[in-house]
Order: structure tokens, then sequence, then C-alpha cells
């Protein structure tokens, strides 16, 4: 494996990059600066070619898993296929070259980009607003929950609390916390939904609302929705839709017609837009009318001849990032927008459905399955019974790597022990999840077998299974500075 | 639709395996009641010849030219190696490295842009990215509240108001007091901040070079500071770096900045990254991943995810951030950036600035009318007063192709312009700007 650090293929006096010489009159910069201001000791950042720049990046490019080249069965991280047009189509210099802050006039383009996405966003979650500034889910939530805030603020509402149930992910309660409330976790009942009797003994005139996941992380529709939109409505309180999972739901449901107030959707999941390795995303935050008064500003909207960035929201939550939206993340979800279409959403999440219920059919007979209701577009495998067998499921998943399959989610959601939540998308072949099962199928073979490999693998990835504890015991995060 | 791998063959194949007759079977206990009746009101679906067609309709009626625009988000040359790796699908089709050993690639890159930051601002730690600076900042202010105890917080009159904006966002419903550091002359008023520093202040926040481009008294500043429990937080400019002082010299506790400058396109406002760094004694607090070194059972080097306990996948609600998805790619960028440009890289290009910027505030002040609206010392981004509206000039500039500045009006600042100056400017970009400052301004 390619060991270097960028920082070891340095050497004085070699460079990566030449400028151009100054065509201006030249001072020194103490002319122009006082000397207190000047820095004192270079930072001494790594001197390389650019020949060896890129052969670095390219050797360390080749120890990633990805999905151009693999199964990503991610559960709830939605690892969709990320159509080339995207990327071709956002690489435009009209549009990578606009600055946030030139003239309305003069970005006639983007802006009907970003209104014509959010009129198809609204359209597809069943929502009449729309702000496009989240940088992310996450971002995405805690902006959805200072809307609930405020709406409780200008209606004189007393409220402290937010419910969340047991199975929702973590950035849930975080963002419910950062936003300022409380939080009380709500029970999942024996079909994997909310548990409606811990839900009812929860609430009280302290509820400001209610975040939900639908389907949620089991994969399972969350079926009494209407009744918990009628719960919510007894106390005064709003229905937050987390949007991580709206791809089994294109074409089906439309969050907004069935009782929620607000959702964010993950431009980066259900629209196809990358991942990057972490980011960046888009969290876009879609409401209905109770809470359109309240969005971030700017807003972008448009007269019958121009498209503007409006500031006429008094009684706005402000702003929740400098600019008006990971705007790059934007041209590429329209791009998919519009080449999946009216009749294709549908389409995608059907088959999104079948390929997690294929998987889950040919594995159920060997694995326990966390909760036996109807499957969405992802379900959660147990691997209890391996576990009684000396495999857990992290022994699993770091064997999956030797199959050059991407494991699933492992211990998420928490209510499942040894959890696998497996989330297949519909961009894969019958093929690639055929092979997936066999993999499941041979591991679980092998645990009878060779105990010992299961414990040590994966066997064939660029590194073995890593000291994740050793890390955090001996920081070393700082290549200048380690501990 | 191209994006389906199954046909219908496969499809009946993959039912009857379920055992259903048909896809309704699987989706029954979706109520009636909720479901979309008929279809979803958005255009058909059309192919990639025109959606291209449709991008590039979409593209051209935007403008773009010489741009002197800053506040923030800067038109520095992206050297094309950056471009070619990020388009690497190893690097943008992969998600965050949740494991590790098929992750090393962009581990160890999160591990080299981490330390590279720290080296810029000589700060002990930098996370592996926030989204861009405004929440960055607002982050930052919430961990100082959180660590400190303490509720009140003085923001500088010369921040970036967008800024601002984002951090007032997010404080909104905690019971914290905003308190606004006054300015004289662009920068910020000494006396003022000394009486307002008080033992109840959990951070200072302190933008150098400030929003109008010019230089706070840093020394005074951090002097201040001595004695204090307070967090002192800067927001910088990364290729400022190239010449100033960095943060941890001023004795910064946090330092903040929007990193699009190393490498990554203006993007009409994002994706951006928010650069946060920090001293040692906060690491255990900071949000956001970090990258750090192990090794494998033969004791091999690796990179893993690491203090991990902080963040909200494990704390929930006891989480001191809820970020999750940041700014991989864009941080990815930047490493490329700063490996490629490198040590003397960083100072030419800080240099270029600072020589193109003086010449043309030189220039523009032979015109009669014109002034610098500080006496300050500025890097790249200065602030000029006009005898007639900024809105003028910068619609006028439309006209020649030539993006004049930001208005500073909304700042409150009549007649105000913002201009900065990187080293894409050439000589001849300067001039045709000064004549045509010359000829509107007549």
């Amino acid at each position: 494996m390619y060991q270097k650090l960028i920082f070891e293929l340095s050497k004085e006096g070699r460079r990566g990059h030449v400028l151009p010489k100054i065509d201006v009159p030249q001072k020194s910069k103490e002319q122009w600066i006082p000397k207190e201001f000047i820095r004192t000791r270079d930072a001494d950042l790594p001197q390389v070619p650019e020949n060896e720049v890129v052969r670095h990046y390219v050797d360390l490019s080749v120890l990633n898993h990805h999905v151009d080249k693999a199964f990503y069965p991610l559960g709830s991280c939605t690892m969709k296929y990320n159509p080339k047009i995207n990327e071709q189509v956002a690489a435009d210099p009209a549009f990578l070259n606009l600055h946030p802050r030139q003239p309305e006039s003069s970005a006639q383009g983007a802006l009907q980009l970003m209104y014509e996405l959010g009129e198809a966003l609204k359209a597809i979650t069943g929502f009449s607003g729309i702000t496009l500034q989240p940088a992310a889910g996450a971002h995405g939530e805690l902006t959805g929950l200072l809307l609930i805030r405020k709406y409780h603020d200008v209606h004189h509402h007393k409220k402290t609390t937010i419910l969340v149930p047991d199975s929702a992910h973590g950035t849930n309660p975080a963002s419910a916390h950062i936003a300022g409330f409380q939080t009380k976790s709500i029970k999942s009942n024996p079909e994997g939904t909310v548990d409606m009797d811990d839900l009812k003994a929860h609430l009280n005139e302290d509820v400001a609302g209610m975040m939900l996941t639908n389907p949620n992380t089991l994969g399972i529709f969350e079926n009494q929705i209407e009744e918990i939109r009628k719960l919510m409505d007894s106390v005064d309180a709003l229905l937050y839709m987390d949007g991580a999972n709206l791809n089994a739901l294109f074409g089906l449901v439309r969050p907004g017609d069935m009782g929620f107030d607000v959702m964010h959707i993950n431009l980066h999941k259900s629209f196809s837009t990358p991942h990057g390795g972490g980011g960046p995303g888009s969290g876009p935050v879609a409401v209905n009318d109770k809470l359109k008064d309240f969005l971030p500003v700017p807003v972008v909207d448009k007269t019958d001849a121009r498209y503007y960035l409006s500031y006429n929201y008094p009684d706005s939550i402000g702003r929740v990032q400098a600019f008006y939206s990971n705007f790059g993340i934007l041209v590429r979800a329209y791009a998919y927008i519009r080449m999946v279409g009216r009749e294709g959403f549908r389409r995608v999440a059907e088959q999104a459905i079948i390929n997690a219920n294929y998987i889950k059919t040919r594995l159920k007979d060997h694995y326990d399955l966390g909760y036996t209701a109807p499957s969405m577009h992802e379900f959660v495998l147990s691997a209890e019974k391996q576990k009684k067998r000396g495999a857990r499921a992290l022994d699993i998943a770091k064997r999956l790597l030797d199959f050059g399959i991407h494991p699933p989610t492992i211990y998420f959601p928490l209510i499942v022990k040894e959890a696998l939540m497996i989330e297949p998308t519909e961009s894969e072949s019958k093929e690639m999840l055929d092979a997936f099962c066999e993999a499941m199928l041979r591991i679980d073979e092998e645990i009878g077998k060779d105990l010992e490999m299961l414990h040590s693998a994966p066997h064939s990835t660029p590194v073995g299974r890593l000291d994740e504890a050793a890390a955090a015991r001996n920081l070393d995060i700082n290549y200048y500075k380690p501990n | 639709m191209p994006y389906l791998s199954n046909a219908s063959t496969d499809i009946r194949e993959m039912l009857k395996t379920i055992g259903v007759d048909s896809f309704e079977d699987l989706i029954s206990n979706i109520p009636q009641t909720v479901r979309l009746k008929g279809e979803i009101p958005i255009p058909q679906a059309i192919s990639e010849l025109e959606v291209r067609r449709m991008m590039q309709e979409l593209a051209g009626k935007n403008q773009t030219g010489i741009s002197f625009l800053g506040g923030g988000v800067y038109d520095h040359y992206i050297p094309a190696v950056v471009n070619e790796l990020a388009a690497r699908p190893e690097f943008y089709t992969s998600y965050t490295p949740y494991q590790p050993e098929v992750s090393q690639g962009n581990l160890q890159i999160m591990y080299e842009f981490q330390s590279m930051i720290c080296e810029l601002t000589a700060m002990d730690v930098t996370n592996a990215s926030m989204y861009e600076a405004g929440s960055a900042l607002a982050e930052a202010v919430l961990l100082a509240l959180h660590h400190t105890r303490k509720r009140k917080v003085l923001l500088p009159a010369t921040l970036n108001p967008n800024y601002r904006k984002v951090v007032e966002t997010y404080l909104a419903n905690m019971e914290v007091e905003i308190e606004e550091i006054p300015a004289q002359n662009l920068t910020l008023n000494l006396s003022a901040i000394k009486k307002q520093w008080t033992d109840e202040v959990a951070a200072v926040v302190i933008q150098h070079p400030n929003y109008y481009g010019f230089f706070e008294n840093m020394a005074e500043i951090s002097a201040e500071k001595q004695d204090k429990s307070t967090l002192l937080i800067q927001v910088y400019d990364p290729i400022s770096l190239g010449i100033l002082q960095p943060p941890a010299a001023w004795g910064a506790d946090i330092a903040i900045a929007e990193g699009q400058s190393l490498g990554n396109a203006q993007n009409y406002g994002g994706p951006y990254l928010g650069l946060f760094s920090s001293s040692q004694k906060l690491v255990r607090k900071i949000p956001g991943r970090l990258s750090g070194i192990t090794h494998d059972g033969n004791g091999k080097r690796g990179f893993v995810l690491t203090l991990q306990t902080r963040e909200q996948h494990i704390r929930r609600e006891k989480a001191t951030s809820n970020i999750c998805t940041n700014s991989g790619l864009v941080a990815a960028r930047a490493a490329f950036y700063l490996a490629t440009v490198g040590k003397e890289g960083i100072k030419e290009i800080a240099n270029l600035c600072l020589q193109k910027a003086h010449y043309l505030a030189a220039e523009l002040i032979q015109i009669p009318g014109v002034e610098m609206a500080g006496p300050a010392p500025f890097f790249k981004e200065f602030t000029i007063r006009l005898p007639v509206e900024a809105r003028k000039v910068i619609s006028e500039g439309l006209h020649h192709k030539l993006f004049a500045g930001i208005n500073l009006e909304q700042s409150g600042l009549k007649n105000h312009l913002l201009i900065a100056v990187t080293e894409k400017r050439s000589r001849a970009d300067l001039d045709l700007f000064i004549s045509f400052m010359k000829e509107v301004l007549s």
C-alpha cells in the first residue's frame, strides 16, 4: 500500500506551481504593512513538484471504496449512482465563476435555476414554501426546528420539548438541543413504528413538535401517521419530517400530503448528488403555509420579468449560512430532476423498494430480522444469531470488505442489537444484489469454519483492521504537532 | 430513464422471489388516504442532450467578467491540478469514511488538510471542515459559551454582516446577550473594547483583516485578552496568512475562516468550506470530524475518524454540535491547493495580492472625490469613499463587464465601495478598471 504523507515528499527548493511575475510597481511589504503584522515564521507547507503532487493523490485515491466502483448499501445514506451529466453541467464556468454578491441582474440564470428547483422540490414533497439555504441534512434539521420555534413564539405558545423516536438519527436530538429544545425519546412498538401509548404518555402542552423519519430508520412506513398528526394538533405541536429516506416515497406519498409541516431534503441522498467523501451536501427545507413567513432570507422569487432574492420576510428566522445555498449541488440535483421527470420518480421508489425486499427475502432465513413489518427501501438485519456463534456485526462488516463490497450501516438504529442496516437503492442490478447476498451467506457459513479469519478481517484491503482506541489515546491529528 | 439497472423481466423475477404478485403488494401497509393521487406536477423527463442544452441556456443568462468582488469570497486562481484531482470519482463518489480500511485515501487527505491548516494558522488543532464561514463562526461561539459557561458575546461592528446574521440566528433561542463592539474609521474602537470586555464575556470575535479590508489593532486586543478566561475567536483570510501573522500569534483560541479561496470556485455562494481551528485545550470540545493516525494489527500506519464521542451519532442530545455531513470534497480541494502552491507559492500569492491591491488603491484615490475610507493598513481588500452612489458605479461597470465591488450601503455606509484584488487581476485589468472609474466619476 502507498504509505507516504505529502510532508514526507517535501524537499527544500522544490515547487509545484509557478505564479505570474509582479506587473505593477512593487514596494517591499514592510512599506505597506507595519512590521508587527508581518508573519515572523513561514508556514512550512510542503514543497513538492506538480508531478509528485498528482501521483501522491492519485495513489491515495485508489485506496477509497466509492460508488463508481462497487456496491455501497449503507442504510439511510442512499448511495445511489451519481450521473456524470450532473458533474459536467455543474462545471460550466458561467455557474462556477458567479460571485454571490454580484448584481442579481447578472445572475438571472442561476436564480432561475434555484427558483425552478425549489418549485420542483415543492411539487415532489407536497409543500408550499422552501429554502435552499441549508448546507446539509443536519443543517436543514436545525433550520426546520428554528422555524418551529419561531412559529410558537409568534403564536405565544410556551413550548420546550421536541419528541424524537428512539429509532431516530443522532442528528435529530442534537439539532433539537442546538435549537434550544429539550428532547424526549419515544419508544418503538414491536412492529417497529411509533408506540402510540408512549407517545400519548409524553404528549402535553410543552411539546413544540415531533421529528419523524418516514419511512423510519428500520425502513418501515409509519402507518399511524394520520393519528400522530391529530395528536400533534391536539397540543398545537408541529410535525417535522427527517427526509433522509425520501427516496422510498417518490411518486407514492408526499410528506406534505400526509400531514408533515416541515421537512428537510438531502439532495446528496435522494437527488443523486455525490457525497464527496463526507460532503458537501445540500439540505433544502420545505414547509407548508404555517411556516412560510419564517423562512431564512433571502428567498428566491420572481416577477414577470426577472428572478430576485427577496428579503421581504419580516418574521424570518434570519440566515443559517452566509449566502444562498450550496449552489453547485443544486445544479446537479436540478439536472437529475429533469432527467428523471414526472414519470420517473415513482419508478425510482418502486425499484429501490423492490431491491431492498429482494435482498431481505434472500437473507431472512439466515440472519434475524430486527422487525418483520413490510420494508420500504431499506431494512435492518440483526446479527444476534451470528454473535452467539462468535461473529459480531462488526466482523461481518469487515469481512464484506474482502468481497469488494462496502458493508451496510452497522450498530444503527440503536434499537436493534448487532444491527446491519441495508439500503441497496434503485441503482443496483439484480446481479449485484445477488453477489451481495451470496457474500452474506458465505460469511454466515464461514462462522462455523474459520472464526479466527473473521475476527481478523479484512484481509485484502490496503490496511488491516485499524485500532480506533489507539487513535484516541495517542492523539495525532496534526503532522506538525503530533503529541 | 437511464439510472435504473433492472429490466421488466428482472423485476418480475425479483417479485417472484419475494413472493408477491405485484409491487403494490409490497406497499399495502401505506394507507390509501395518504397516497399521492395522480402524478407529481413536474415536467416530463428529458434526455441528457436536452438537459445539457437547458443548462447551457441557463448558464448563458449569467454574466461573468473582471471581478473586484470580495467580502469573504474571492476570485483566486485555481491550479489545474486541483480540478483534475477533484474530478476523480474515487474522491467525489465516496461516502464519509465510516469503514476506514477502504477509506484510507480520504482519511489521509483529511489528516493532511488538518495539518496544513494548522501550519498556516499556527493553531494546534483543525477539524475536517465545516459548511462555510458563517455557520462555522456560529459553532465557535456556541463552543465558547459551553466552555466558559458565560452568557455574553462581543461581536465587532467590522464583522462580515452575513456572518453576524448567522450567529444571531443560531443564538436566537438561547439566553445569550450579544453586544456590538463599535468601530471608528472602519476599525474597532479600542477603548470601547476595553470597557466591554468584562468577566462575563464568553467570547470576543475579531475579524482581521476586517470586513472592510482593514487591519484591527491585534497587538492591543491580544494584550487585553491576557488575564481573561474569555475565548478569543479570530476570523481570518487564509490567503493573507502568506504574509500576515497567524491567529495563534495573536492568542486566538479559535480561528475561523472561509476556505473558498483555497482552490474552490465562487459558485454563487457554495459549496464552500468552513475552516475551524482551535488551541489544544479545546480539542475534546470542537465540532466536526477529525482524522487521526493509528495502526493495524501488523503495525502498519493508518488513519481513522477519532474522538467520535464528541459527535452527534454517539452523544445525541448531549452533543455540542449537530454537524454530520461537512465539506469533505471542498476540504480535499484545499489540501490539493496547499500541497501544490506550497511554502513559496502561498507567500507569492499573498504578495501579488498585496502589491496589486495597493497599486489599485493608490491610483483610485488620485481620482478627484475618491478617498480611502479608513486610515488602517490593508491586505488585498479595501474600502473607498466615492463622490457618487456606489450603485451607480456598479451598474455602469456591468456594461463594461466589470464587477466594481460590493456596495456597502446595507452596512450603513453611503457612497462606499468594497474592492478586492487577487493575483488573477493583471496590470491590464487594473488599468482598465482605473480608466473606467475615471470616466464614470468625471
